[in-house]
């Protein structure tokens, strides 16, 4: 048993509902019982979808137990055939119903449905909801695939691909795949089946007739993208085109898998490499951020932080272990050890120890930065009702490195904000509780003061008493910027606990800062 | 109306019984608001990621402090006999406890796979409590399979019942059942104070050292239409229900109080006296919405058990007509009067079966439907104006001085449609 405060996934039955809900013509039967049915809120309500996902619960009740279940399932599965005429029908069990173990698939596959009937294993106490949709969005992929379907002749045609992993309730899915439309375009490749988003069965009959695939979120599409490689020697695009240096390496790609010039999407470029050298951004220089996410994701920010914004990486990690291996490489290659966890409460504590100046994680770490008073920028699923703006708002392509430029600085104090308040820190208006000017009233010592009083047990580091510091001395560190005061503190204290000094005075705290100065921030 | 008018009507609504997919929560999403309303109280989900799915998305907006809730996960190892799941249990709470010692009082929730496994809660609980001392723990299910959305409060209730300590005074005295918002407990407490009722306590109360005593000489009103179990156990301690309408709107109010107020033996000029303020600024306020409301048709998909008061509410208060109104659960007992006081022609429903339910709402187009958050936009994408059932849950409508804001709640979506020019 694992104790849970909150999850970053849901579980695998939820992954495959994200497929069915991002198809067309597809239904899935669900052996469920009552209160199952939360999921639908998931898409009506946090991506705003004005339909039903298309899914029936058969909705069994203790009463059922033992009895005729398994006559509910095909009763369930008959009517929503005859409601709802899909091109697909997907059966599967929830976490209850896996363990009265109806079998849906023999059910199912006994009762003769007049259309295909894909079977989902999803095994509950072991997966969880972004295996689901890859195990879900795989088994669609190779029950409906033609195996005899292959490419036209290449002669005097354009070269054709299929786009993999955009799913309902993605993050940033539905801009991404505009951005990455735009690029292919002016590639001149010929888009053949965007799947599972949009897509139909028939659609997905048709994948082997496509000269390459491309695997855009490789949690939901690696697995079908390997199986279409073997089945139709499909070759696959694997970078993510997130950042402008990921999108200039994604159309390389493209263009030597299809065989075309890369030069008219390069063209396209973005504005993200001039904002991040003109001096503006001088002070974004080596901030400390602390990334955590699903795999794709965080890696993609650590580079565009390192690479692209100049920020210094503190802390790497993510949620789904299936991608821990390329997460653990590249936290290796930043001289970090990755965290790899789904405990919300070791992602706190491990960001709390990191004191970073940002955080860009999910909306979990959005919470955690908002305790710590930090500022935060989500890049990752779990989803919210926040990351489906009305606006445009790609991640991917270059609108997407634009939209990463500005979402990400944005919540930062200002460059010459920041030289203001340590010049002036006792003006008025214009002091440690007031908060950055640019965030509004209540961003500042009030708002704080609430999130204390709501944080039943603090963080072990915020209850810390600063032990041996004169008076002086820490007068002296209240002069110190509220938004760096935390890593001076941190600092002063680690030199002069290195070097025995028992009581630390305000020249301590000097020579702490010229011990460190210009040797990088430990 | 003459009450034997009410009572054909109630006796002649016909009853239309479903079975079939179910668009409704499962009891665990009681602990959304059982956790705020009991304060040094844990609750402990023992199911799987499903379960702690659900309470996320249902508390979302909450992420921000540090919940008194969460879920033990159980795992393939607890399921194939690797790990002793009673063991892993005892090593789960070892650490809640560890990590909140300001809890005095913890319940093991069971789910659906808990009950499907038949992990004996109740055993553990026994266990538990003995281990852990200042810390009393409780269990009961709110499992999708055995319970709907707000039963699960009344389990938890249920629960309570047998640990609450046995009055010891022979007067009578009064027990309000059911969780309500603070601020509508004190305004029921004050009001029965006023009336001269000495001694009244809220079941749940907002700790766990101020659980209030039972025995023989406790009345008790349910503040809820969804108590049935818990009423059950407080009549097998001795204690009697008062009959009345439920606490909604000005007429709901004055019923119930009244009910209180006969069985306490106080002077009837006194009450009337007492409630006529209350009762017509409650009017005043209902006034307002009454233009938009009358004669506007509602349809209730079933939710909370909630909606046969709200129906009667709705209809006789501000003339709004109900086409259908749908119910997890029909108590026929509890509901006798409430019943009897809807309008005739109304169809009863109980039970769901979602796609057969929603075609009526199709065909029938009324001006609002009360449906969960799984239906709402996709009624409304069919130009179908709705209002989140849960709402009516989490946000303070009972007594006089919430009936405004009861009845705002059903005017805001109509309101917002005729003002909306996109």
């Amino acid at each position: 048993m694992q104790l849970t405060l909150w999850t970053y996934e849901g579980p695998p039955h939820v992954g495959a509902m994200r497929v069915a809900t991002a198809m067309r013509g597809v239904h899935y039967v669900l052996h469920a019982p009552q209160g199952d049915t939360y999921a639908d809120l998931l898409f009506t309500m946090i991506e705003r979808r004005g339909e039903r996902p298309p899914v029936t619960y058969t909705t069994f009740e203790a009463r059922d137990l033992g009895g005729d279940t398994a006559e509910l399932f095909q009763t369930a599965a008959r009517d929503a055939y005859a409601r709802y005429k899909p091109q697909a029908m997907l059966v599967g069990a929830s976490c209850t119903a896996e363990l009265i173990q109806d079998d849906p698939a023999g059910l199912a596959e006994a009762m003769g449905l007049p259309c295909p009937v894909i079977a989902l294993e999803l095994p509950s106490y072991q997966r969880r909801e972004h295996w689901g949709a890859s195990e879900t969005f795989h088994a669609l992929v190779r029950g409906l695939a033609k195996r005899d379907a292959k490419p036209a002749p290449r002669e005097g045609r354009r070269p054709r691909a299929n786009i993999l992993g955009p799913t309902a309730l993605g993050f940033r899915h539905r801009d991404d795949l505009v951005e990455v439309k735009i690029l292919l375009s002016a590639l001149g490749i010929d888009l053949h089946v965007v799947a599972p988003l949009g897509a139909t069965p028939a659609e997905l009959q048709t994948l082997g007739e496509a000269d390459f695939n491309i695997s855009l979120y490789p949690e939901i599409s690696d697995t079908a993208s390997r199986w279409l490689e073997r089945q139709f020697k499909q070759p696959t695009v694997r970078t993510v085109p997130i950042g402008h240096g990921a999108t200039m390496d994604f159309i390389r790609e493209v263009a030597l898998v299809a065989g075309v010039d890369p030069a008219p999407a390069l063209g396209l470029g973005s504005r993200m490499p001039w904002w991040s050298r003109s001096v503006d951004s001088t002070y974004l220089t080596s901030k400390r951020v602390f990334i955590f996410g699903d795999g794709t994701h965080a890696l993609a920010a650590a580079r565009v932080a390192r690479d692209e914004l100049g920020f210094e990486v503190c802390g790497l990690g993510c949620y789904n272990r299936e991608f821990a291996r390329d997460v653990r490489a590249a936290a290796e290659d930043l001289g970090l050890e990755a965290l790899i966890t789904d405990d919300y409460l070791e992602v706190e504590a491990a960001i709390t120890a990191a004191q970073p100046e940002m955080v860009l994680g999910t909306q979990m770490e959005r919470m955690i930065a908002k305790k710590l008073k930090l500022p935060c920028a989500v890049i990752s699923a779990p989803v919210h009702v926040q990351d489906f703006p009305a606006r445009h708002s790609p991640l991917m392509g270059f609108e997407g490195a634009n939209v990463i430029f500005d979402s990400w600085v944005h919540p930062l104090v200002m460059g010459l904000e920041e030289h203001l308040l340590t010049m002036f820190r006792d003006d008025f208006e214009f002091h440690d509780a007031a908060g950055p000017s640019h965030l509004g009233a209540g961003h500042g010592g009030s708002a704080s003061a609430e999130t204390l009083k709501v944080m039943p047990n603090p963080a072990p580091a915020a209850a810390e008493e600063p032990q041996g510091w004169t008076a002086d001395a820490e007068r002296e560190l209240l002069k110190i910027p509220f938004f760096v005061r935390g890593k001076a503190r941190r600092n002063t204290e680690a030199y002069a606990a290195n070097r025995g000094i028992s009581a630390i005075t305000v020249d301590t705290l000097y020579e702490a800062k010229a011990h460190l100065s210009g040797g990088g921030r430990p | 109306m003459s009450a034997g008018a009410m009572a054909t009507a109630g006796t002649a609504l016909p009853l239309l019984r479903e079975r079939g997919q179910r668009e409704v929560f499962c009891g665990l999403t009681g602990i959304v608001w059982l956790h705020r309303k009991i304060q040094d109280a844990f609750f402990l989900v023992v199911g799987s990621r499903t379960c702690a799915h659900l309470l996320q998305s249902a508390a979302g907006v909450m992420l921000f402090a540090e919940p008194r809730f969460a879920t033990a996960i159980i795992e393939e190892r607890d399921l194939a006999g690797m790990a002793d799941a009673n063991e892993e249990l005892d090593r789960v709470v070892d650490r809640l406890l560890e990590r909140r010692p300001d809890i005095r009082m913890l319940f093991l929730v069971g789910s659906c796979p808990s009950e499907v496994i038949k992990l004996d809660l109740s055993r553990a609980a026994q266990r538990l409590s003995v281990k852990h001392s200042g810390v009393r723990v409780l269990n009961y299910s709110g499992s999708g399979i055995e319970t709907t959305f707000t039963q699960g409060e009344d389990a938890c209730l249920a629960a309570l019942v047998p640990e609450l300590p046995a009055t010891t005074s022979a007067a009578p005295e009064l027990m309000i059942v059911g969780s309500l918002p603070d601020i509508v407990e004190d305004q029921f407490l004050r009001l029965f104070a006023d009336m001269g009722i000495a001694t009244v306590r809220s079941l749940p109360a907002r700790n766990a050292a101020s659980m209030p005593p039972v025995g023989p000489n406790t009345l008790f009103l349910l503040a809820q239409p969804f108590l049935g179990d818990t009423a059950r156990a407080l009549e097998d301690r001795g204690a009697k229900r008062l009959d009345a309408l439920f606490p909604f709107g000005a007429e709901g109010t004055v019923d119930w109080l009244h009910a209180a107020a006969k069985a306490f033996g106080i002077d009837e000029m006194h009450f009337r006296s007492l409630v006529a303020a209350p009762r017509e600024r409650a009017k005043r306020a209902l006034e307002r919405h009454r233009m938009l409301l009358e004669g506007k048709t509602i349809f209730f998909l079933p939710d909370s058990q909630l909606e046969v008061p709200l129906a009667r509410f709705l209809a006789n208060e501000l003339g709004m007509v109900p086409i259908e109104v749908g119910t997890p659960y029909l108590h026929r007992q509890h509901l006798a009067r409430e019943l009897e006081a809807l309008p005739e022609g109304v169809q009863l429903s109980e039970g769901q079966d979602v796609d057969r339910q929603l075609d009526r709402v199709r065909s029938s187009r009324p001006d609002l439907t009360v449906c969960g958050l799984g239906l709402a936009n996709p009624l409304e994408a069919q130009g179908l104006s709705t209002k989140w059932s849960i709402e009516l849950v989490f946000s303070p409508v009972h007594g006089f001085d919430q009936a405004g804001d009861l009845a705002e709640l059903f005017a805001r979506p109509l309101r917002r449609r005729d003002m909306l020019k996109v």
